[in-house]
Formats: structure tokens, sequence, C-alpha cells
């Protein structure tokens, strides 16, 4: 399953810790430029099979493929210059500005101090620009609120000019408004730069508008992988969430929505 | 970190060479500080000497009072440069660790570092060793062992909490002030006021030497240090944030740690405990200049120095008397200033 095409490539990966197996023999694809995203109940490894992915873990069964190389013969610089990650939350104990943490984004592609020339100011103010932050930017960020800070955080992703971008639930703590306007962002990152954007997600609706191949895990292994329409029926659903949901076909346009459904309403189902 | 007085940064629009702008503007600042202040602690003292005796001396001129010239040059351009010396390493130290150990609070001395150096170097004292390698070596054994302890005890579930490593600090800087007293009470020789009057953090029994080598030590870690300042700005975007950008985030965690604990160590073999050091200059620079390490941490070995030199000098000319140690002088000024962060810290 090998191809220039595909940007991650997993052949029977397995993680664990300890004798507790998180992710058993997993195999999948990722296509370079598409909008991969990852689901599941908690505790089924969707974050650790991302920091495997972003190479904070390391697995010790099975192959990784990033942009066709094995992740381990990256060292941690080249592998910083093709794939960014943005977790889910950053300490602002130290209270750096804006600008300062988007410019840290070019870090990986200086020398050890990390001295900025012009350019590099400039991909910042570009980076800064796309998500919106650029009026921010001599602000402090622990100044910021949370949707704010989430597209800094985006922004330095992008100012590392990466191939690939591994989100780690970027939606989880915003409103809705901020939540769309996240997803529209990597939509558009995905469609105007090629980058390939993968990321872990609790929702799956924000899965069935935007992704263009979800992966659904459970207790470490694959459910179902496809696209939204394949993976999001009644039958994987249930079985991977363990609870009644409403499917149905979104108003939007031609994908699914998934409804969960509360007890009160259950007889009618 | 929360609160903070909302001050302008210095030239931070301009943005990009700026970083070496930036750095060179701060580090000739601090620089003429330090001079200013340095020239300052040459001047007073004991014996009265006026700015031109100092400055005679200091040119070589021959009409000078040869006495005054012998008082300057042999005791104290030695101190005050060893003042400097000390001042810069232990708020480099501090720096590293509050970066490290993401706590502004985290200081060598209220870790307990200093502690464990301490015990290390009386053991090395009363073994008879010299301080240059074997006090210096013991110390710097304990220190480590300290570090170590520390980082054991305070790593559970979440790695170093905020709370345990202060906690666990404190406890053991209390059962090496306890080894310490045990060890004084078993030496019955008449080192035992030296030791004393050296544990309180002493800086008047300094020769020219001995800067000598303190300084070929320590300037090699204040480069690595800054070497690896950039390193430290991304290990506070968190771990994984760090390793993701390109961070050996172990080796540079063990190098950093290792070194200012050599840093540390060979400090209090030669100048006995001087608290709080690290967290006075660390705190008030980073509300200047923000807290990029790369500019910090030039500007913290200039503005340490230059704050250890002011503090020896009130420690040998506000008795009428005399003098006291030095580290009463820092501790009189770190300790109020712990509790004020530690409050803000708690909101």
């Amino acid at each position: 399953m090998r191809s220039d095409a595909d940007a991650i490539v997993a052949n029977h990966l397995s993680y664990g810790y300890g004798n507790q197996a998180v992710l058993a023999d997993i195999a999948f694809a990722v296509q370079r430029g598409e909008f991969f995203i990852i689901i599941g109940p908690n505790g089924s490894g969707k974050t650790t099979l991302l920091k495997l992915m972003s190479g904070i873990l390391k697995s010790r069964q099975g192959g990784l493929d990033i942009l066709g190389k094995p992740i381990r013969d990256y060292n941690r610089k080249a592998l910083a210059k093709c794939l960014a990650f943005v977790p889910q939350t950053i300490p602002t104990e130290f209270p750096f500005t804006v600008l300062e943490v988007v410019l840290m984004g070019r870090s990986p592609h200086l020398g050890i101090l990390g001295l900025e020339g012009q350019n590099d100011l400039e991909i910042a103010k570009q980076a800064m620009a796309f998500t919106g932050v650029a009026h921010l930017s001599h602000r402090r960020l622990d100044e910021l609120s949370g949707g704010e800070r989430q597209r800094v955080f985006i922004a330095k992703a992008v100012c590392q000019e990466p191939q690939l971008i591994l989100l780690d639930e970027p939606t989880a703590s915003l409103d809705l408004a901020h939540q769309t306007r996240t997803m529209d962002m990597m939509e558009q990152l995905k469609e105007e730069k090629g980058i390939t954007v993968v990321m872990v997600s609790h929702d799956v609706n924000l899965g069935a508008m935007y992704g263009d191949t979800l992966l659904l895990l459970k207790g470490g292994e694959i459910v179902s992988l496809g696209k939204p329409e394949e993976v999001l029926t009644f039958q994987t659903l249930e079985e991977a969430y363990g609870c009644t949901l409403l499917v149905d076909k979104s108003p939007l346009g031609n994908f699914p929505r998934v409804t969960p459904v509360p007890r009160k309403f259950m007889l009618y189902v | 970190m929360t609160r903070q007085l909302n001050l302008k940064r210095i030239s931070h629009d301009a943005a990009v060479p700026m970083l070496l702008k930036r750095l060179a503007i701060v580090s000739l600042s601090l620089l003429i500080l330090l001079c200013g202040v340095m020239l300052l602690g040459l001047c007073m003292g004991s014996a009265e000497s006026g700015f031109q005796a100092v400055v005679n001396a200091l040119t070589g001129k021959k009409d000078g009072d040869p006495m005054m010239t012998a008082i300057i040059w042999q005791l104290r351009f030695p101190r005050v440069l060893m003042a400097v010396l000390v001042g810069a390493a232990l708020s480099v130290g501090g720096l590293v660790f509050q970066a490290l150990l993401r706590n502004p609070l985290a200081e060598p001395y209220i870790l307990g570092i200093s502690g464990g150096a301490a015990v290390g170097a009386i053991i090395g004292i009363l073994m008879g060793f010299s301080r240059f390698p074997g006090v210096s070596a013991t110390a710097f054994a304990g220190s480590m062992m300290t570090l170590l302890l520390v980082i054991l005890m305070s790593s559970g579930e979440t790695l170093l909490k905020k709370d345990a490593l202060l906690l666990s600090g404190v406890m053991l800087n209390a059962f090496c002030s306890a080894i310490i007293m045990f060890l004084v009470s078993m030496a019955h020789d008449s080192r035992l006021h030296s030791i004393i009057f050296w544990l309180m953090g002493d800086l008047s029994i300094v020769d020219v030497g001995q800067v000598g080598i303190l300084s070929a030590l320590l300037f090699p870690c204040f480069i690595l240090i800054f070497y690896l300042s950039h390193a430290m700005n991304l290990l506070l975007m968190g771990k994984e944030m760090a390793q993701t950008m390109g961070v050996n985030i172990r080796a540079v965690t063990v190098t950093l740690l290792v070194t200012t604990s050599f840093m540390v160590s060979i400090t209090v073999a030669n100048c006995g405990l001087l608290g709080f050091v690290g967290l006075v200059m660390p705190h008030l620079l980073r509300l200047l200049l923000g807290p990029d390490h790369r500019v910090l941490t030039p500007a913290c070995a200039l503005g340490g120095g230059a704050y250890m030199v002011v503090c020896d000098l009130l420690a040998r000319v506000l008795p009428e008397q005399g003098e006291m140690p030095a580290g009463v002088i820092t501790a009189i000024i770190g300790a109020p200033l712990f509790i004020i962060l530690l409050k803000r810290s708690a909101k």
C-alpha cells in the first residue's frame, strides 16, 4: 500500500504501556493533501496514535512512514521541518507574546539559537494574518481567550511551513463559532497550500462535515476507515460507542449527521 | 507569573536582526551598569578611598598612596570580581531552574541544591581537601545528590508539580541544615569559626588565583547555557511541543541541570550559601525584557553580577564595625520577594 501519494503509512503498528496494549496492529494510509480525522470513544488510542505519528512516542512494533520514509530514519529537526504538531494546551506561566510564540515555529529551519531573519518575520506575519491573530501580535499569551490561543498555536504550526499538520482535539474547548472557524482554517490550509491535515476529534459531526477520510478507533483497533458516509453508519458507531445514535443525512449536503439519543426519547427510536 | 506589570518591552517592534540588536542594547546597558557598580565596589570600604585613588590604582599611576593601591588591588579587586562571578552564576542558575522546572519560584537555594553543595563542601573541608579540586568536587557531588532527590521526590503522576517541588526543596534544605549543624558540632578545631562565617555567604577571603580558577570554570558554563537558551524557550511551550520542534529534550534538560548544579556548587565551595540570589535578577529582568532566554541569559549574568556586588557592598559598609556575611543581605532582600512571588503565583 506504499505509494508516493501517501503522506503517512502505518503498517502493523502497535503500542502499549507495560502489558496494556493501547494500539494493536493498526494499518492505514493518509494521502497527501487530505483532511484525515481520527474519531473514537475515550481511551480508544486516538491521542496515542497521533503522538506516534508526530514522533513524540516511538513504537516498538510495526512500521510508520512519513512522506515515504520510515519515521525512525528522521532526525528530530528534519521531522520538524515537514511535520507540525498542535497540542491541546500550551503552558502559559512564562509570558511570551504572540509574535514570540509564532516565531518559534521557525526554529526547525534555523540554527541552534534560532536567530530569526527578516524572511522569518515575514512568514510569521503571514501566518498570523492567516489565522486572524495579527492584531494580537504584541499581546501576551496568558491574556488571550481560549479561541485566540488556539489560533496562535495554529499560526505557529503554519509558520513552521510543514507538509503535515497534526492536531490533538483542537476544537475541544471552543464554542461553536470558534469550532467552525478553526475547522474552516484547516480546510483552507489543505486547499490553498496542499497541507495534509491529521486531526483527533471527539466531534463526529465536524468529522463528517470536513473529513475526507475518517478513522474510527475503539480499544486500540480500527473499527472503520473510509469516507464519512462509509464510516458514520448506525452499525459502526453503535459498535464503537455502545450507545444509541440516530444517523441521517445532513441538511447541508451529502454527508451523514449523527445525533446521540437521550434516554427519554428511546421509546420512539 | 500570571499577573504582571505590563511594562513596555525594549525595542520589540522592528522585530528582526532585532534579536541581535536587542541583545546588544540590553547587554551593553547592563555592562555599563555592572562597570559602574564595580567601580563603586572598589571605592567603598572600611578604609576610605576617594574615587581618584581608585582611578590612580587602576591606571597604575605611581603617585598614589601605595597602601591604598595595595588595598584596592589585593583586597577589593578580587572580592568585587568574585561577587560578579558568584552573582552571575547564581542568577543564571535561578533562571535555568525556573525554565526547566517551569516554576517561577525555583532557585538553587530554595530547591536545596545549594544546601546539598554546602554539605558536600563541609565534608570536603573536614577531610582536609583543598578548595580546588577537592572541596569543589565534594560540593558538586552533594548538589547532584540533592538535585536527584528533589526531582525524584516531586515527580509523581504529573511530572514536577509546583507545590511538590517547593516542598521537597524546603524539606531537603532543612535536612541539609541539620547535617551541616551536625558536622560543624563534630568539628573541634580552629576552622569552626571560618566554616560558620563561610556558610552564611562570605566573600571576604578571596584571592586573585581563586577568582581566576572560578572564572575559568564558569565561563564555559555560561556559554553552554547561552547556546541552549533557545531550546529553553521551546521547552517552555511544553515537552511535546518542544520535541516536535526538533529539541532533544532529555539531552538539553540533563545538560542544563548538570551544568547549573556544577556552577552552583563551585560558588558554594568558594563563598558559602548566598540565598535567593537566583530569584531577584531573573524576575526583575523578565519583567523588563520578556521571557526570551536568548536575551535573559546574558542579561542575568551581567545583572546578577551587579546585584551581588551591591549586596556585598552593603554587607561591607552597613555594620559600624567589621562586616556581615553577604548572605544576610541577599536573604533580607530575597526572602520577602519570594513570599510576594508565591502569593502572586497562587492566584
